[in-house]
C-alpha cells in the first residue's frame, strides 16, 4: 500500500492575527501544521501497521519552516517526507493543491490523505482539489479507514454520530476528520533523533492555479454583540459567575 | 452564461436540512439583483421536493443517487452546472457540500469561497476563516462562482415555500461508480442525552488532559449539570462521541452552558449558539467565543473552576 499525505502548514490561530494590506501578515505570524492533518498522518500511519506499505508525507514549504513539521510526522511513523519549496506563504489552497498534485502524480499512490478543511481553507480545502486533479474519487468528514484487496472501507462523519460506511475501489483520496485512534504523541526526543538523521526530499512547485479570488478586505469579524466581561482574579470571576447562576436559579 | 443562482439542497431521512432553505431564500433575494433565478436542486429520492420557495426546483431522481454518494453526486452536479451556467452555485459548508464545492471549482476551474457567511448584491462573499478569528471580504473573478455556506447565516423562512419540482433523469450515467455506498451508520446509544439536559459545563481543549475532565465533572456535580464538549475534546478520546457539541455533534439548548476553554470555532457554534446563558471562561481574550457569550472572562479555567468549587 503506496500511501501518500498531504499536509499544509498554516497560520497558528492561537494568537492574534495581524492583518497586512487585504491579507493576513504571513511575516508575522508562527504557522503550525493543520489540526486535521494531525488526525491524517495518525490515520495513514494506522492504515500502514495493519496492511503494510509506506507512507510519504509532503507538503508546501511556504515559509522554510516545514521540516520541523515533517521530522514530526517521521517521529510519528511515516518513511519518507517530501517539501515542495514553494516558498510563498500567501499560496492559496488552489494553488497547493495544484502543486500537491503534480507531485503526487509520480509517486504511485494507491491512496492521498488530506486533513478535511484548514481555518485558512478560504477557497476550499486541498483534499477535494487535489481528486480532482487526479481523477481519483474523494471521500471527506471520515473517521475510520480500512484497507483489503485495494478496496478501502471509510466510515464518514454527517453529524450526532449518524454517518455513512462506504467502500471504494482504490486509488482515492481521503479527506480525514478524526483518525480511528486518537493521534500517537511522539517524544520530543524521537523528534530531535528524526532531525539529525532524515533526509527530505525536496521538490521545486510545478503548475500554476489560483483560486480566482481577489481579496478586498480581512479584518477581525464585525461583532455584533460581546459577552458582558467579567473582570477581576479568577476568585472574583468565580464568586460572581455563582451569584449570576444564584440569581437566575441555575445553581 | 446565465444569471441563475443553482442552489444545491441537502436532505436526509426525508428531511431537507436548515440550509438548505436558507440558501434558497439567499438566492432569490441575489436572483432578483442579478435578473436571474433562483433554481433549487435536489439530487436523490425518498423526498417530497415541493417546499422551496425558489423560482425553479429541479429533482434529479436516480437509484444510484439515493444515499449521498460524494462520487455520483458530483459528476451529476458538475453535468448540470455545465448545462445551465449559472452565475452562482451553492453549497452547504457541511458534510457532504464540503466533498463537493472544492472538487468542483477545481474540476471546472471556477472560484469557490468556503466558510461564507454572506454574499453582496456584487457577489462580494464574506468569509469567516482562521477559526472565526478573521472575517474575509473576497470577490471572485470570472462569470461563474461557487458558495460554500455555513449552516445559520440566513433566514430559513425566505426559501419555505411549495414551488413544483420538475423531476429530471440523470444528466450522466452512474455506472461504473468507485464509491459504493454500504449502510448507514447510527448513533451509538447508552449514554445521558446532552440535548436533553438543562445545564451543561462544556470543556474544550483547553483542558488539556483526561485526567483534569475529572474537575469538570465535580462541577458539573455542584450544579446539577452535565459535562458535554468541544470536537477535540471527543477526538482525543477524553470524552465519548456522546458529548459532543457542534456541527458534527449534537445541537444543543440548554438553559445554561457554562464553557472552560473552548475557543468558540464556527462549527461548535454551529450546535450551541441558541443556548438561553452562555459564559465563556477562556485565557485568550480575543477568543471568537466572546462574540457569542452572554458573559465571559479572561481566565484560567482551572482556577475559577476550583473557585466556584469552593463557593456551590
Ligand atoms: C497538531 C500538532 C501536533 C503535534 N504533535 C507533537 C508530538 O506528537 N510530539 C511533539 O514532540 N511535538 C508535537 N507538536 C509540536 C511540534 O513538534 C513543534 O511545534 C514543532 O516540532 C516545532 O518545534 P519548535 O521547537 O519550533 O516549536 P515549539 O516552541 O516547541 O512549539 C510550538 C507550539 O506547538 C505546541 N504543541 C506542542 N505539542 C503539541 C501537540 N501535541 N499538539 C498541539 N500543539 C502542540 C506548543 O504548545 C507550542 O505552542 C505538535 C504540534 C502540532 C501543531
Ligand atoms: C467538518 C467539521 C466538523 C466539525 N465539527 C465540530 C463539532 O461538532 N464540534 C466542535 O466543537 N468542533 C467541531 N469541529 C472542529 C472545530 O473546527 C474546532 O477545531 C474545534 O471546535 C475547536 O475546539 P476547542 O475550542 O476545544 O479547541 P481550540 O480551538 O484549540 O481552543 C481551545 C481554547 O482553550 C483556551 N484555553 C487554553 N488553556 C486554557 C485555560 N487554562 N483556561 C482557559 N482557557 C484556556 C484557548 O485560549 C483556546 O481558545 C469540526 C471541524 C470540521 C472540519
Amino acid at each position: 500500500m503506496n500511501i501518500v499525505v498531504a499536509i499544509k502548514h498554516i497560520p497558528s490561530i492561537a494568537d492574534d492575527l495581524p492583518v497586512k494590506g487585504n491579507n493576513v501578515d504571513f511575516d508575522s505570524v508562527d504557522f503550525v501544521l493543520n489540526e486535521f492533518d494531525e488526525q491524517s498522518i495518525e490515520q495513514a500511519v494506522l492504515v500502514k501497521e495493519a496492511v503494510g506499505g509506506t507512507v510519504t508525507v509532503v507538503g508546501v514549504d511556504m515559509i522554510g519552516e516545514l521540516d520541523a513539521v515533517l521530522h514530526l510526522a517521521l517521529a510519528k511513523g511515516a518513511d519518507k517526507a517530501v517539501k515542495i519549496t514553494g516558498d510563498d506563504p500567501a499560496a492559496d489552497s488552489h494553488q497547493q493543491a495544484k502543486w500537491l498534485a503534480e507531485a503526487i502524480k509520480g509517486m504511485s499512490a494507491d491512496m492521498v490523505f488530506a486533513g478535511v478543511q484548514a481555518s485558512n481553507d478560504l477557497d476550499g480545502q486541498i483534499g477535494p482539489m487535489i481528486a480532482a486533479h487526479l481523477d481519483m474519487p474523494y471521500i471527506g468528514g471520515v473517521s475510520s479507514v480500512e484497507v483489503s484487496d485495494h478496496t478501502a472501507t471509510v466510515n464518514k462523519e454527517f453529524a450526532g454520530g449518524i454517518g455513512g460506511k462506504y467502500s471504494v475501489s482504490l486509488p482515492m483520496v481521503v479527506g480525514v476528520q478524526a483518525a480511528s485512534k486518537p493521534p500517537r504523541y511522539a517524544p520530543i526526543s524521537k523528534v530531535r533523533q528524526v532531525a539529525q538523521t532524515a533526509t527530505i526530499e525536496k521538490v521545486s512547485p510545478s503548475g500554476d492555479a489560483t483560486s480566482g479570488l481577489a481579496f478586498k478586505k480581512m479584518a477581525p469579524p464585525v461583532v455584533t454583540g460581546h459577552a458582558e466581561m467579567i473582570e477581576g482574579s479568577s476568585k472574583d470571576v468565580a464568586k460572581k459567575i455563582v451569584e449570576l447562576l444564584k440569581s437566575k436559579g441555575l445553581a | 452564461m446565465s444569471n441563475d443562482i443553482l442552489v444545491i439542497t441537502e436532505h436526509m431521512d426525508g428531511k431537507f436540512s436548515d440550509v438548505s432553505f436558507e440558501m434558497v431564500g439567499k438566492a432569490k433575494e441575489l436572483a432578483s439583483a442579478l435578473g436571474g433565478r433562483a433554481v433549487a436542486v435536489v439530487v436523490g429520492g425518498g423526498v417530497s421536493s415541493n417546499v422551496f420557495a425558489s423560482d425553479s426546483t429541479i429533482h434529479i431522481d436516480d437509484a444510484a443517487l439515493s444515499q449521498f454518494n460524494p462520487e455520483a453526486y458530483g459528476k451529476v452536479i458538475e453535468a448540470l452546472v455545465k448545462e445551465k451556467s449559472p452565475r452562482l452555485v451553492m453549497f452547504g459548508w457541511t458534510a457532504t457540500g464540503m466533498d463537493l464545492a472544492a472538487w468542483l471549482s477545481a474540476k471546472l476551474g471556477v472560484p469557490c469561497a468556503a466558510y461564507v457567511k454572506n454574499i453582496g448584491a456584487d457577489l462580494t462573499m464574506s468569509c469567516q476563516a482562521y477559526g472565526g478569528k478573521m472575517s474575509a471580504d473576497v470577490s471572485p473573478e470570472g462569470d461563474m462562482a461557487i458558495a460554500a455556506c455555513l449552516a445559520g447565516s440566513f433566514p430559513v423562512e425566505a426559501g419555505q415555500g411549495s414551488t413544483a419540482a420538475t423531476s429530471i433523469a440523470s444528466p450522466v450515467a452512474l455506472d461504473g461508480l468507485k464509491i459504493k455506498f454500504v449502510e448507514a451508520i447510527k448513533p451509538a446509544g447508552g449514554d445521558v442525552d446532552i440535548t436533553a439536559q438543562a445545564k451543561l459545563v462544556s470543556i474544550g481543549r483547553g483542558i488539556g488532559s483526561k485526567d483534569n475532565v475529572e474537575l469538570a465533572e465535580e462541577l458539573a456535580g455542584k450544579l446539577g449539570a452535565t459535562v458535554s464538549s468541544s470536537r477535540p475534546v471527543v477526538d482525543a478520546g477524553w470524552l465519548p462521541r456522546t458529548r459532543q457539541v457542534g456541527k458534527s455533534g449534537l445541537k444543543v439548548k440548554p438553559k445554561l452552558y457554562l464553557m472552560l476553554g473552548i475557543s468558540g470555532a464556527p462549527e461548535h457554534l454551529e450546535g450551541m449558539k441558541s443556548a438561553e446563558l452562555i459564559i465563556a471562561i477562556n485565557t485568550d481574550k480575543k477568543a471568537p467565543i466572546f462574540n457569542v457569550a452572554h458573559y465571559g472572562a479572561t481566565a484560567d479555567l482551572f482556577e475559577v473552576a476550583e473557585a466556584m468549587l469552593e463557593l456551590l
